[in-house]
This record gives C-alpha cells, structure tokens and sequence, in this order.
C-alpha cells in the first residue's frame, strides 16, 4: 500500500552514510512488511538495497547471509554436500506464510528483524546456532546469538538505528543431522509450531529449539538424547505456559501441547541413528 | 524516474511512500488490481524482469530502469499468452477480479511448479470459483462449449461474454477509471463501541494541505434510513443516520474528509480532535436482552430492549410432540461471525455531470434501491440522479447495501467536484457487513424409528449495532431449514438483537444457513442416539413432493414445489460416498475417519417484494440488444441471461449484446441478490424475449401476409412459410412502416419454487495435531435445470468452498471491547487452493414448472449443507460434537483432549 507519510527516501551507498538517527526513519529492505501495513510513524525511508550487499558468501568456517539476501536467494541457495543441515534452509523459507512471489522481495534480514513468532528465519538461524552482526548508529558492530535476538512478540535487542547486517551460520552447525516439525491451522499457512532438533554428527547429543509456538525461541541442549520423561522434565523447566504464543493462529494450549508432541516424535527420530 | 511498463518507456515520479500497485494504476494500468493492498491475495501481481512480485508491497521508485509487464502487456503480437487462453478456455474466473494476478503468477510457472500448486498459489485468493476451474485451467481442461446452431444455447457451457475482457485485464471494475480532478473521500472510524461525540474539532484536519472538507453528524441530512436494499423499505429499520452523533460499534464512521490525495485525507482524519463521551456497551445479544443492559436505539419501544424483532410461531403443539417421543435431543449450535470477502472492495465514485445531475458509479448489488435512498436522503428528484455499475468484483451478499455511494453523493453535492472512496481491505473487516452470528437452540423429539415427533428451535441473531437484514435473516432462518422436515409439531422463536458489534447483512445463505448448521447437525445426533443412519433419519422425515411447504406458520405461502429432486439427491450423495473414491484415510492410528451428509432447502427467491424488468430491441444489422436492471458481480447472469433470450429466439447467444446495472439505461430491478438473477431477472428477460418474438413474428406475419404459425425465428432471419428473410432486411422494412422491434417486460416472483441441496463429506481428524484432513467431498443439487452447467458446477464451486471456509478457518476475533482483532486476510483465513478439495458435483434431474426455461435459484442454496455435512463427519470421527464454527485445530484439540476420545477408532 502506500506509504503516504513518507516524504523521502534516502539510498545510501554505505550504511554510514546515516547519521542523526531519528523517530520517522525506518531502514527499508525488501519492503513486504512495510508496505504492508499503514506505517504512519515513518517519514524516511532508507534503502538497503543500495548497499548492493553480496548475499550469500559460503566458507569453510559457514554460511554468511546478507540480512538483505532475500527469502529467494536463500531458498535456492545450493549447499555442500557436508553440510547435512542444509535442507532446513528449503524447509525454513517452505515455514513462511508469505508467496514465492513475495520470496522475491523479502529478505532474511526483514524477517529476523519482525521478529514475529512465525517469522522461519528465526526458527532457522536460532536452530543452526546462528550468530548475527548488528551494527550500532554510533560503536563498533557487536555479534548477537540468533536465540537471543528476538525478546517477544515484534520485540527484539535493536536499538534504535540499529542494523542488522550479517548472519553467520557456522559449518558445525550447518553438519549437523536434523529433524523438522512443523503445523498449522490451515494448509500451507502461518506456522503455529515449528519444533527444529539438531544431532552433532557421530554424537548423541540434542538441540533442541522451539518457535512459532512460543513468543520467542527457546533453545534446550541435550548432552545425550534422553528419555521420554526427560524431554518433558526439560521442556517444564525451559519453557513456563506464560511463554506459548496465543494469537488466531493458534491457541497457547495448543501450541504447547503441539510442542511437546513433536519435541517427542524429534527426539525419537534423532535417537534412531544416534551414535553412543 | 524511467522504467518500461508492457514494452514502452515510461518517464514519471511516483511520490516517495507510493507503491508500485498506484503507480501503475496512475499510469492507467487498470488491470493491476486492488484486493488487499497488504500482500496477501496476489490480485495485484506484475513481473518485474519477468519475475512475480506482488506491486502492492514494491516501492514504485525501485521500478527504476526495470521492465514491468503487468495482465495488459501479457498477449504478444495480438495473441494471447497460453496462461489467458487457458483460463479463457476453462472459464477459470467468476466475477474475475482475481483473474489479472492469478495469470500473471500462473504464467511464471515451470514444469516443476505445476507438480506443487498448492504451494505455488498460496499467494493468490479466489473467492468465487473454489479453485476447480482454475485446477482445470492449469490442466489444459477445457470447460466452455462453442454453439452449434441458433436455438440451442440453452444447456450449454456458453463463455461468459466479457471472458475476452477478463483475461486481458481490460474488464473495467468499479474504480478502473480515470476521473480528472476527482477529490479522495477517507473516513474517522469510532476507536469505540458505544460512545456520544460531545465534539469534533476540524481546525488541524482542514489545515492540511490539499483537504477540501470535512464532513461530520453536523453536516448531513438528520433522516433516518437503512443501509440494507430492498425492495420493501420497510422490512428494514430506520435506524441509521449517514453520519450520527452516537457511535454504536469499533469502526462506525465519524466524519468524512475529501482531499485532493488520499494521504492528505487520512493526515486530515488523523487530525481531527473528536471528544467522545464514553457509553456502557454490550456484544452479547442475551446480554442485550438482559434487563438493564445499555439500550443502542430509543425507539419508543423501550419494553422491547434491544430487541429489533422477534418472530414465533407453532404448528400443531410441540408440547404434545414431546410427550409422545421415545427420544429428545437437545443442544445449542452456534455460528461465527464470517466476512463476505469479495475481492473487489466496496468503493463509488460520485459526479456531476454536464447535464447537471448526480452520477454514481458503485460496486453495488443493487444500483436502483441505492438511487432511491441517496435521493430520499439528499431530496433529490428521481430524474437528477444516475447510480450505475460496470462490472462488479463480487458481492456474496455483502453489497446489498448502500455504505459507500451516500458519502461521495454528499462530497460531490456539496464541492462540485468528483469524489471516490474505495474501502481498504481493513474497512471491509470493521466498517462493513458480516453474517448474521445466531446461536440455535434445537430440541427434537422422535419416535424409536427416527419419526419425528416435534422440531422445536430457538434462534438468537446478533444483528450488531444496525439492524438492517437483521429481520429478514431471521425469518429465513425460521423458515425453510425447518419447513425441510415434515413434523406435525413445530415451533419456533426468534429474536434478532441490537448490540455493540458491528452490522450484520446480508451475506449467502442468508439466515438460513445459520439454522440448517443447527438442525442438520441435530438430525445427526438424534440419530445416533437412536442408532439410525443418517440418510436414514433424513429420508424418514424429510419433506415429500406431496407435502405442504410449511415452516411454523399457519398461513398460506407462495412456497410451492416447481418440481422436486431433493430424493435424488440424497441417493446420488449416498451412491458416491459408497463408491470408495476420494483419497484413503492417512496411515497411522491417530487418524480417525468419519462420513457426514447435510441437506439443505432454500426457496427460489425471497418472499419479499422482488421485481426486474428488462428491454429488448431487434437491431439495424439483425443482432438483439437486451437490457436488464439486475448486475453482474461474477454470478455469470449475463451469459445465462443470453442464452435464455437465444433459446427463445432460437439464434445464437453471440449475436445478442446486453447490459445490465443502469439506472439510465436498463429498466428497474429491485438488485441481484436472494438468488434472483435466474429466476426473477431472468425471468424478465425470458418473457421479453418472448414478447419481442411476438412483436416480429407479428409484423412478418402481416408484412408478408401469412399465418402466424408459419413464422419462425431461425438464427439470424425470419422463416416465413417458405421464404426466409434475413433480421436485418426485415428491420429496414419494418422501420420504413414505421413498425418498432422493441419490448419490454417486467417480471415479479410468486409463486415461488424450492431447491435442495445435499453436502457428503469424509473426513480424516489427526487426534493428535486436531487436524482435519478432507477425503472425499460430494455435493448434489436440485436446481432445475441448468442453463449454463458449466456456470452452474461454478457457483456451486464457489460456495461449497465458501462453506469450507466457514467450517474450518474463518472467524472474526474480537478484543473484550469490540475491536476485531484479526482484520486482514493473512489473519483472517479465506480457503486458499490448497484449502479446497476437489468435489464430486452432481444434479438431480428435475425441470421446474416455475423458474425460466425449467430453472431454479442456486447462488446461495449449496452453501448451506457443508458446514454441517463437514461438522457432522468430524463428529462421526470422533465421536465427540462441536457445536459451533470454526473447527479449527486447536479448537478439535482441546475438545478431545478433554473429552476422551470414544472407543471408536
């Protein structure tokens, strides 16, 4: 829709360019998000895209993602054989509520920094011990946890200005072997639940991370894929009723219930396979 | 900034927060449509160096040296892409709003994203075909038929007329003009739901550059009217002001401004300094009928509350029914409160004209009733006002009602300058209409073998804060879902109850869908309480050819059966559920299976006053011109309008023009709603075709000196005796005889004849997850005969799909102080194609004695058995009933988590 308060956009060639940062400005990456909604506080918008960021750069360290690469990029992002992970990649984008086509536009950057319940980006990069760099108006860049980014519902550790700039998905993680679960309401609609499990290769250990269900991730690690009764005693501890998310897609009890159903049917499936 | 649109080179400066969608409709590029304006129904989707983008969420300066090809620029070299052949050939579209961004995503698609389309058309909404016809044109099915010969268009899969315009992004929809200087109408909506404005200060708003006027309660006439149309004005309370000093619901509107832009508009809105005086507000209609509880309308009646109407009635005694049952059931069944969601929003533009009268061009169901308010209201004479609709981008319901054409009629009296206002996707959801929501209480009583014994209903309809449709629905409601059972014992009350919700309307089904979820879904648990099947509990009690259509009055109806086919429809529901098709029950023993069947009744018409009339005149070169007052929104009227006039005048449907929807231009027609496009508009058409058959035939009959037996119309001449003589050689001499070839003919509905329909569905429920997984869906209709088969499988499509939705995802969420929560399309969930099954469609064979050329109504009628047919299977599945809509996952989830499951599995 239309934006009508804005009155200009800036495209910078680099992000220092911006300076003074104000109440009325918003960074505008693929713009799905905010020309979606009336944004009546915003009266700049500053262009992402003219930073002309590489998407992807793929290392031996691991994946580094532009926060501007877009959800289309990164679905068609192809992955080394070694990296057994990669599939969650796919799958993660597959989450989203949004089209193929607004996959042309939208960007991982857009979608972590919503910080919706839903937002997959999240559920990817918290699951695959993503790190992001975020670089402050005024300071040096400081490296922040994906599963400590996001802080509630459209609630995450910003400041105002702030700019996320980078995710770094390492090779470790990105080797890993992993389960996915995930549902909703409706077919192919917003996620109510996205349960990721994550296994070192040749280990029996267990990541365990929990989104859509619940305002933000909750991140649990095994040492050992445990018992029935353990990942239930675990989940109790980790994740309190106050934290399941309760919105029209999808009530918090459900979400909880759903969470411990498929945190189950992931620990099994981990477990066959694991090595001990 | 440069950018190429459809191969040419544009040079334009959009404004810095504008989007592309805008952008390109600045530029004239009507075929880049609005639905959501949010990202979420693809109505607006364009490439953008060949790629799909939804032009709603792009910021139009990033079209910056980029190549645009948006629906217009799709046919190359004057033949058309593959993609708009195929949907033209399939008749993939309804009203075809959807149809531009459906095309322009489907065109994309590789071979890969034909195996996956459910996922790959996620981002494009439909709201009246349930995808089938779209499934079909992206399979190279071909749906429409080509005519033969002149006189058998009737029956045939004739393509709609304007199908060319369609595909092509050329349709003009309500708001695809340009209009030089034409002012921008926004609204104030109330933040809340009760409240008297002490003030509203428009200082600040009228400072904004580019506003031209603000319009508050203090600037309107103070007449009390009815937003809902119909012909009997009075069937509807006045009880509404255009702008009022109460505010009775989150969203009611405040105070208009008209500003040369949009943005200047809603700045002004922003800034209006309105003061409310907070009042004590109800949402629950038995609430509102508590004593004591906050009166919404001092009408005199203050015994009444806030009851607008309450209709009872009793045949025979249920009292004695019950008394002599083996069995009673009992239980209360509620539905939600549901949004019509056509794709095209409401939106008028207003004018005047060089002639000096005002214009209205709207997205209206019925264009003559909206000319005859905005004249009451404004005192305007019949002669000085012109409200008109082009092509309409659905309705469902939602568009029987005047709440957009009034505020541009007062903008444009008032400035002199063209004012539009075309409602955002958010407007719909809190400034609009809904389903009635009705909670029904049902008590049965039978004998052991599943006789009835007593039917006894209780219906509470929250009409919201107006009560326009409010007695209407209700009566609907009481009328033909209970005449469907033949008891001798039947009773009946209902209340329809102001509260501080938003409006109810009209929306399919009207009313009776609502008591047809209740009493199917109690047919279906007295017969499990009796252990009896539930074809046959239906079959034992259900209404007989022989039997008086009877609800729960005593007096005479016009209700009269034109023919009867709701016997072959249950056989041909019963036979198909027992054949096996359909997909298997998923593996694994968490997945339960159940079957569940509905029927539904619905009269052909309304039993309020309805008329339409209609013009024909025999042209120059031998073609027929027809015009018709009733509108098209996509219900495919018009081409079945073309095919009656053919059949009747034996020539092609090809060779006849029509228009419809014009005070100007076509004679009256009470609107296109309560199913009346076949049989009343239709009708009009039919005996006009009659007459002017009549009227040429005649003067060949004198012009050639032979006997009127001896003339026959046969394509486009006239066979008189053994001469034929071309249409147009025997238009040239008529007119030099000064003979006229025109008719018109006027048509009213009484007596009125039924249809029935029968929803099977078999369903899979996951315990675990409370999915619902859809196996097999069957739906078979007693419609008369079908005069378009192809159109009629359409809009039943449409509204088994509708039925989906309502059964199992949408529902309006409201806060505890009446503000929706959900007002947006990706919070509120319309099925989408991976949401509807394909269903197996089928037709009594039945020819009615009634309707036109053997037809009956079915717009709305097959809506009504699906959501208990779906309510039903689920409670077969697991044993456990849910009593109210939706049955979504969490909601199956929490019931069976409490209640443990039953033994069955």
């Amino acid at each position: 829709m239309n934006l009508n308060t804005v009155t200009e956009v800036k495209r910078p060639s680099s992000a220092d360019e911006i300076t003074g940062w104000r109440d009325g400005y918003a960074w505008l990456a693929g713009g799905t998000w905010l020309f979606s909604t009336p944004q009546i506080a915003t009266d700049t918008l500053i262009d992402l895209q003219s930073l002309h960021w590489p998407a992807l750069e793929a290392s031996i360290r691991g994946l580094d993602i532009a926060a501007t690469c877009t959800i289309a990029e990164l679905d068609g992002f192809e992955a080394p054989a070694a990296w057994t992970a990669a599939p969650l990649l796919p799958m993660c984008c597959r989450s989203l509520l949004a089209s193929f086509k607004i996959w042309n536009a939208a960007t991982v950057g857009g979608n972590i920094c919503m910080s919706l319940p839903a937002g997959s980006m999240i559920s990817l990069t918290a699951s695959l011990e993503g790190v992001y760099i975020l670089w402050p108006r005024d300071g040096k860049p400081r490296a922040v946890k994906a599963v400590d980014f996001v802080t509630g519902n459209h609630m995450n550790v910003l400041q105002p200005g702030e700019l996320l700039r980078n995710i770094h998905l390492p090779a470790t993680a990105l080797s890993k072997r992993f389960a996915f679960r995930r549902s909703s309401l409706t077919h192919l609609g917003r996620s109510a639940v996205i349960v990721i499990g994550t296994q070192t290769a040749g280990s029996d250990d267990l990541l365990l991370t929990v989104t859509a269900a619940t305002a933000r991730p909750m991140q649990i690690h095994f040492d050992h894929v445990s018992t029935t009764a353990k990942l239930r005693h675990a989940i109790d501890a980790h994740i309190c009723d106050a934290d399941y998310f309760d919105d029209v897609h999808g009530s918090a009890a459900y979400k909880r219930h759903l969470t411990y159903y498929y945190a189950e049917q992931i620990r099994a499936e981990l477990r066959q396979g694991a090595v001990t | 900034m440069n950018c190429t649109v459809n191969g040419k080179l544009i040079s334009a400066e959009p404004a810095p927060g504008q989007c592309l969608r805008t952008f390109l409709r600045g530029l004239g590029f009507f075929g880049v449509k609005k639905g959501c304006d949010q990202g979420d129904c693809g109505a607006c989707t364009v490439h953008i160096d060949g790629k799909p983008f939804h032009s709603c969420l792009v910021p139009a300066f990033r079209a910056a040296g980029q190549e645009i090809t948006t629906i217009e620029g799709l046919a190359r070299d004057g033949r058309l892409h593959p993609m708009q052949q195929a949907f033209l050939d399939a008749q993939a579209f309804q009203c075809g709003f959807c149809t531009a961004g459906m095309i322009m995503t489907a065109a994309t698609f590789d071979e890969q994203a034909h195996q996956d389309l459910p996922r790959m058309l996620k981002g494009n909404l439909c709201r009246c075909t349930g995808y089938h016809s779209i499934d079909d044109a992206l399979h190279g099915v071909v749906n429409v038929e080509e005519e033969d010969g002149g006189g058998d268009a009737c029956g045939k899969s004739l393509r709609n007329p304007f199908a060319q315009s369609i595909v092509t992004g050329q349709a003009r929809y309500t708001l695809d003009v340009a209009m030089e200087g034409a002012l921008h109408l926004k609204v104030l909506r109330s933040p809340h739901p009760h409240a008297r404005i002490k003030s509203i200060g428009r200082d600040k708003a009228l400072a904004v550059p580019g506003v031209v006027a603000v319009f508050t309660w203090e600037d309107v006439p103070r007449k009390l009217y009815s937003t809902a149309t119909h012909e009997d004005h009075l069937v509807d309370p006045d009880d509404t002001y255009m702008l009022d000093n109460v505010v009775r619901f989150v969203g009611q509107r405040v105070a208009a401004v008209v500003a040369e832009t949009e943005g200047a508009a809603e700045e002004a809105c922003r800034l209006l300094e309105v003061e409310y005086e907070l009042l004590p507000a109800v949402f629950d209609p038995e609430a509102a009928m508590e004593p004591g509880a906050p009166i919404l309308h001092d009408k005199g009646m203050a015994s009444r509350g806030n009851i607008y109407v309450d209709i009872h009635g009793e045949i025979g005694s249920v009292e004695q029914g019950f008394k002599e049952a083996d069995a009673i059931h009992e239980m209360s069944y509620s539905t939600s409160r549901v949004q019509h969601v056509h794709l095209e929003t409401h939106g008028s533009l207003a004018w005047r004209g060089e002639d000096g009268r005002l214009h209205v061009r709207t997205s209206s169901q019925a264009p003559f009733i909206a000319k005859q308010k905005l004249c009451y209201l404004f005192g305007l004479f019949d002669r000085d006002v012109h409200v008109f609709t082009e092509r309409i981008g659905g309705g469902f319901g939602g568009k029987q009602e005047m709440i957009s054409e009034d505020l541009c009629a007062l903008a444009t009296l008032k400035t002199g300058r063209p004012v539009m206002w075309e409602f955002t996707r958010a407007e719909q959801f809190i400034g609009a209409t809904t389903r009635h929501p009705m909670t029904t209480h049902v008590k049965l009583g039978a004998k052991k073998d599943g006789t009835l014994t007593a039917l006894q209903v209780r219906v509470v309809s929250n009409t919201g804060a107006y009560g326009g449709h409010g007695g209407e629905t209700l009566a609907a409601a009481l009328s033909s879902p209970i005449a469907a059972y033949r008891c001798v014992n039947k009773k009946a009350d209902g209340y329809a109850v102001y509260t501080n919700m938003m409006p109810a309307g009209g929306f399919r089904g009207y009313g009776a869908s609502q008591t047809t979820f209740a009493i199917e879904c109690a047919v279906d648990d007295l017969a499990k309480l009796l252990g009896v099947g539930p074809f046959e509990i239906r079959r034992k009690n259900m209404i007989r050819k022989t039997d008086r259509i009877e609800s729960i009055w005593k007096d005479p109806s016009d209700a009269i059966f034109g023919s009867y086919g709701l016997d072959q429809c249950l056989d041909l529901v019963e036979k198909a559920l027992a054949s096996g098709r359909g997909l298997p029950k998923p593996k694994g023993e968490e997945w339960l299976e159940g079957t569940g069947i509905a029927l539904a009744m619905l009269e052909s018409g309304p039993p309020t006053e309805h008329r339409s009339g209609a013009e024909m005149r025999l042209m120059p070169d031998g073609s027929y011109h027809v015009a018709v007052g009733s509108t098209e929104m996509g219900n495919g009227s018009t081409t079945s309008h073309r095919q009656l006039v053919a059949s009747v005048l034996h020539t092609r449907a090809g060779s006849i023009a029509i228009i419809n929807g014009d005070t100007d231009l076509t004679p009256y027609d009470t609107g296109t709603f309560a199913s009346t496009g076949t049989v009343v508009a239709g009708h009009a058409v039919e005996l006009t075709a009659i007459a002017l058959r009549d009227n040429i035939t005649d003067f060949a009959r004198r012009h050639f000196g032979c006997e009127a037996a001896d003339c026959r119309l046969q394509d486009d001449a006239i066979i008189c005796a053994n001469r034929k003589v071309s249409l147009a050689e025997l238009y040239a001499a008529g007119t030099k005889e000064g003979h006229r070839f025109e008719v018109r003919r006027k048509a009213y509905l009484s007596p009125r004849s039924v249809g029935f329909n029968v929803q099977g569905v078999r369903v899979a429920v996951h315990r675990a997850t409370g999915e619902i997984a859809t196996l097999q869906s069957v739906h078979a209709a007693d419609i008369g005969r079908l005069i378009n088969p192809m159109q009629c499988r359409g809009q039943l499509d449409g509204a088994i799909a509708m039925g989906f939705g309502w059964a199992l995802y949408e529902k309006m969420v409201y806060d505890d102080q009446g503000a929706m929560v959900n007002p947006a399309l990706r919070d509120y969930r319309i099925p989408a194609f991976a949401d509807v099954p394909r269903s197996e469609l089928y037709f009594a064979d039945t020819y009615d004695s009634v309707g036109p050329l053997g037809a009956k109504a079915q717009g709305e009628c097959a809506i009504n058995a699906v959501a208990p047919a779906i309510a039903n299977a689920v409670a077969n599945a697991t044993g456990v009933r849910f009593a109210d809509l939706p049955l979504t996952p969490d909601r199956i989830f929490e019931r069976l988590s409490l209640d443990k499951l039953s033994a069955r599995s």
